[in-house]
């Protein structure tokens, strides 16, 4: 039995019901609770010390039934998932935000997007729905036509207000001075000291969600490879597994090592353009045009291999779309040497640097306490304090082979942005470390599989540790075995909400610094 | 009536305007340089400037006077600026009339219509900027006049030109109290030019700006007199250090190759400034903005220290 699995029928008994068969993977807890009891589901996994990962909303109406509200916890390598179903006449579901904060916007989403009322919800301001956007407006919704364009209405978006002498009002974005996505930030400010951050995101919203709802099974890998395109490999890679958890396809070998290979090398080329941004933001930007000199070298060399510098559309259903020879070892090895070689003589002006040591140190913390409520994921946990890693607990070969690959997952405790930034220096080099052992112990093989259709109803779920952190995915087959719903959980989802926290108690000229440690993903969050 | 000074006095001024935008240029080209990758050339800042003038000058609705006033007054007090450093000759009529006070004076007079003009048209940020630029100032303006006291000391003169004559004259050599008067000039020079660690002159973060802050809504030839004013500024400073710390070179009598010779010498010495500033921005990372204060009481304290040595040693 597992943990949580005996937490929740333990709590509560009869009224939890497990269902075998729907939910793919098989080790993804998935069980049934009536409405009243979905808080105490809840409770009883706070007591467990699970953590939220995702709470979303089905509209299965197709199916002859209302609306499903869905909640998956983690705790370490467990996923559970406690649905609960509502009236499709007069939807609504009880919140969980009292119990795990980042509910707060996961259920504000579902309100404005699938049209599902959270009862007791401190704050039923719209998320991502804009405030000129009908009343009635409810994208995710079957009845909802998507091809029609959306009728504009008056109306208004109630910030957070501080009052008092001397306080006064920052409002920044959503167009920023430099070439970065858009968002809107809401300081209350006395003097240089931040009382408040309000975020107001939503305005790169594409209808990705309902998008996917439109397409067939072997195209949605595409549209998850550009849910935030810095990311594409671990987003396709995410969708392409869960659709290969409900198909029950069996992957070959070979294809798991080049997916690996791929997300590693994603991996080390996002955090340097990081690191190197961090200090940046700093005004150290002899570091910034170093570490993109260092990511331009390893995406042009993903181009020359791969055909695509992001490594896009190069996971698919089934496999890979591309293979590596010896040629391509070779070149690749070569590349991370000099790549090391460089990359270690900047980690060392970096550490011996005082003046940037004493921006990045005790600037913008996110103390452990904070990122656990939040339920911090990827590398803002993980310099948080909490050791969260899917390459550990939720793994997929070659990461599976503990004991010949022995992966180290930096975790620092101080939370601030060197804590951040340090992590991804130890990720770089650990990444390094995992492809040379890839090229040198990859399996030969076929990079392909076919992938069968899903049966109708059915669930699949993916957890996939990108270079932001954590991705799920989480699809769902309709009454004619078409996809029906199709739920995307970036890191950036949760992490934003770390971003609101860190910068109490700074000032405001270190906001930019801060931000660009979280760098969260506008694209991924607002989809 | 001798017209050599007056000759003199528009030279430097044309050299000020001419040489100001290539001087940061220079700057630029070094740091593209330290930094290991290719520059956009010595004239990319004229490139710029004519860009801005060509541009069409984008108003705010509630802009006063004020806001559309400031970029000429700018531009103004940094070109009479130019008329009293000792660029090129210390024969200069207006150096006769305007001592370094008033040198300190102008830029003061030029920062407080900034501020305004920041805060004129009610953006949070222009708001932001000025009073960053205003606890700048307040800290700046008192070290400089201390560095520059130090300096006067010893030839009992405020006049910039009589300074700088009795340096070159081997009156005065490299004492203590210049040394320290020396070091707290460099401190402030960074903070009054807006260079790193105190501003950044190249980023686009608005929270963190502070002169690029007050000027956010200024555009076409209004933010060209502004950048070329600032353009202007930092050669000026750089000028007044070299007048006051190494003027040698510089010509004290009317004569042609003195002249020639004395732009070869502030050229070459410009380039030397150009490679220090660099060196500095390009090893630091940019302050927390609570450190100011501790940076530019360091500036008063050497200056005071200098002038302390002065009377004990000297």
């Amino acid at each position: 039995m597992s943990i949580l699995k005996d937490a929740i029928s333990s709590q509560l008994g009869a009224e939890v019901r497990f269902v075998e068969g729907y939910q793919h993977p098989a080790r993804t807890i998935f069980c049934i609770v009536p409405q009243e009891k979905f808080v105490d589901a809840a409770k009883a996994m706070k007591k467990a010390y699970a953590l939220l990962a995702a709470e979303w909303a089905t509209d299965e109406t197709t199916f002859g039934r209302g609306y499903g509200i869905f909640a998956c916890y983690r705790w370490g390598h467990e996923y559970l998932i406690v649905k609960t179903e509502t009236a499709a006449d007069a939807p609504v579901f009880p919140s969980l935000t009292k119990h795990f904060l980042p509910a707060w916007r996961f259920e504000r989403q579902i309100q404005s997007l699938m049209g599902v009322m959270p009862l007791n919800h401190p704050d039923t301001r719209p998320w991502i729905k804009f405030e000129d956007w009908p009343e009635d407006a409810w994208p995710l919704r079957k009845s909802f036509d998507a091809s029609k364009p959306m009728p504009r209405v008056e109306g208004e978006y109630k910030w957070t207000k501080a009052e008092g002498e001397g306080v006064y009002e920052i409002p920044v974005g959503p167009v920023h001075a430099g070439i970065i996505e858009p968002g809107h930030f809401r300081f209350q400010a006395v003097g240089e000291d931040v009382l408040n951050l309000e975020e107001r995101l939503g305005y790169v919203h594409k209808g990705i969600e309902k998008r996917f709802e439109s397409l067939s099974w072997d195209e949605g890998y595409r549209l998850a490879g550009r849910v935030s395109g810095d990311t594409t490999v671990a987003h396709s890679l995410g969708y392409c597994m869960a659709l290969e958890s409900m198909t029950g396809c069996n992957l070959p070998e070979r294809v798991h090592w080049l997916r690996a290979l791929f997300l590693e090398r994603e991996r080390i080329a996002n955090h340097l353009g990081d690191i190197g941004a961090i200090c940046n933001d700093a005004a150290f930007a002899f570091m910034l045009y170093q570490m993109m000199r260092l990511k331009e070298m390893l995406l042009r060399t993903n181009h020359a291999l791969f055909g695509h510098r992001f490594i896009m559309d190069r996971v698919v259903p089934g496999g890979v779309a591309v293979d590596i020879d010896t040629a391509c070892r070779e070149v690749i090895l070569a590349e991370l040497d000099r790549l090391s070689k460089d990359f270690e003589r900047l980690v060392v002006i970096y550490e011996e640097n005082p003046s940037l040591e004493d921006r990045v140190r005790n600037t913008g913390m996110l103390k452990p306490k904070r990122a656990r409520e939040i339920c911090a994921v990827g590398i803002v946990a993980r310099a948080s304090g909490l050791n969260l890693d899917c390459r550990i607990f939720n793994p997929f070969p070659p990461y599976d082979q503990y004991d010949r690959l022995e992966l180290g997952v930096p975790v620092m405790i101080t939370g601030d942005v060197h804590a951040r930034t340090w992590v991804r220096i130890q990720e770089v080099r650990e990444s390094i470390r995992i492809i040379r052992w890839i090229l040198d112990n990859m399996p030969d093989g076929a990079i392909s599989a076919p992938v069968a259709a899903p049966f109708p109803d059915k669930a699949g779920f993916a957890a996939v540790e990108g270079w932001r952190g954590e991705i799920i995915y989480w699809l769902q087959s309709g009454p004619n075995g078409e996809l029906n719903r199709c739920m995307v959980r970036d890191p950036s989802s949760v992490n934003w909400l770390g971003l609101e926290r860190a910068i109490h108690g700074n000032i405001v000229p270190d906001f930019p610094l801060c931000n660009k440690s979280f760098n969260q993903s506008y694209s991924g969050h607002d989809l | 009536m001798n017209l050599y000074p007056f000759v003199m006095e528009i030279l430097q001024v044309l050299i000020l305007l001419a040489i100001g935008p290539a001087f940061v240029g220079w700057v630029r080209v070094l740091k593209c340089w330290a930094q290991g990758r290719s520059s956009a050339g010595l004239f990319q800042p004229y490139r710029d400037l004519r860009k801005l003038f060509s541009k069409d000058v984008v108003l705010a609705e509630n802009a006063s006077w004020i806001f559309r006033f400031m970029p000429y007054l700018v531009f103004g007090t940094a070109v009479l600026a130019g008329g009293i450093i000792p660029i090129l000759s210390t024969d200069l009529p207006l150096a006769a009339t305007a001592d370094v006070i008033v040198l300190v004076s102008l830029f003061a007079i030029a920062r407080f219509f900034t501020a305004l003009a920041g805060m004129d048209i009610g953006t949070a940020f222009g708001g932001m900027g000025a009073s960053r630029e205003m606890t700048v100032a307040s800290l700046a303006e008192p070290a400089m006049l201390m560095a520059i006291f130090t300096m006067s000391l010893a030839s009992r003169s405020t006049s910039l030109s009589y300074m700088a004559q009795l340096v070159m004259s081997g009156q005065s050599v490299l004492r203590p109290s210049i040394v320290f008067a020396l070091l707290a000039f460099i401190l402030i020079t960074l903070a009054e030019t807006g260079r790193i660690p105190v501003d950044n002159p190249a980023t686009h973060l608005e929270l963190t700006m502070i002169h690029e802050a007050m000027i956010l809504e200024y555009s076409g030839r209004h933010l060209a007199l502004i950048e070329w004013a600032s353009m202007m500024k930092l050669f000026l400073f750089t000028a007044l250090g070299i007048a006051v710390f190494a003027p040698w070179g510089i010509a004290s009598s009317a004569d042609l190759l003195a002249v020639a010779a004395a732009l070869f010498f502030m050229l070459l010495k410009l380039g030397a400034a150009g490679i220090v500033l660099v060196l500095i921005e390009t090893g630091l990372a940019k302050m927390r903005l609570f450190r100011l204060t501790e940076f530019l009481g360091s500036a008063f304290l050497l200056a005071t220290l200098g002038m302390l040595s002065y009377f004990i040693l000297e």
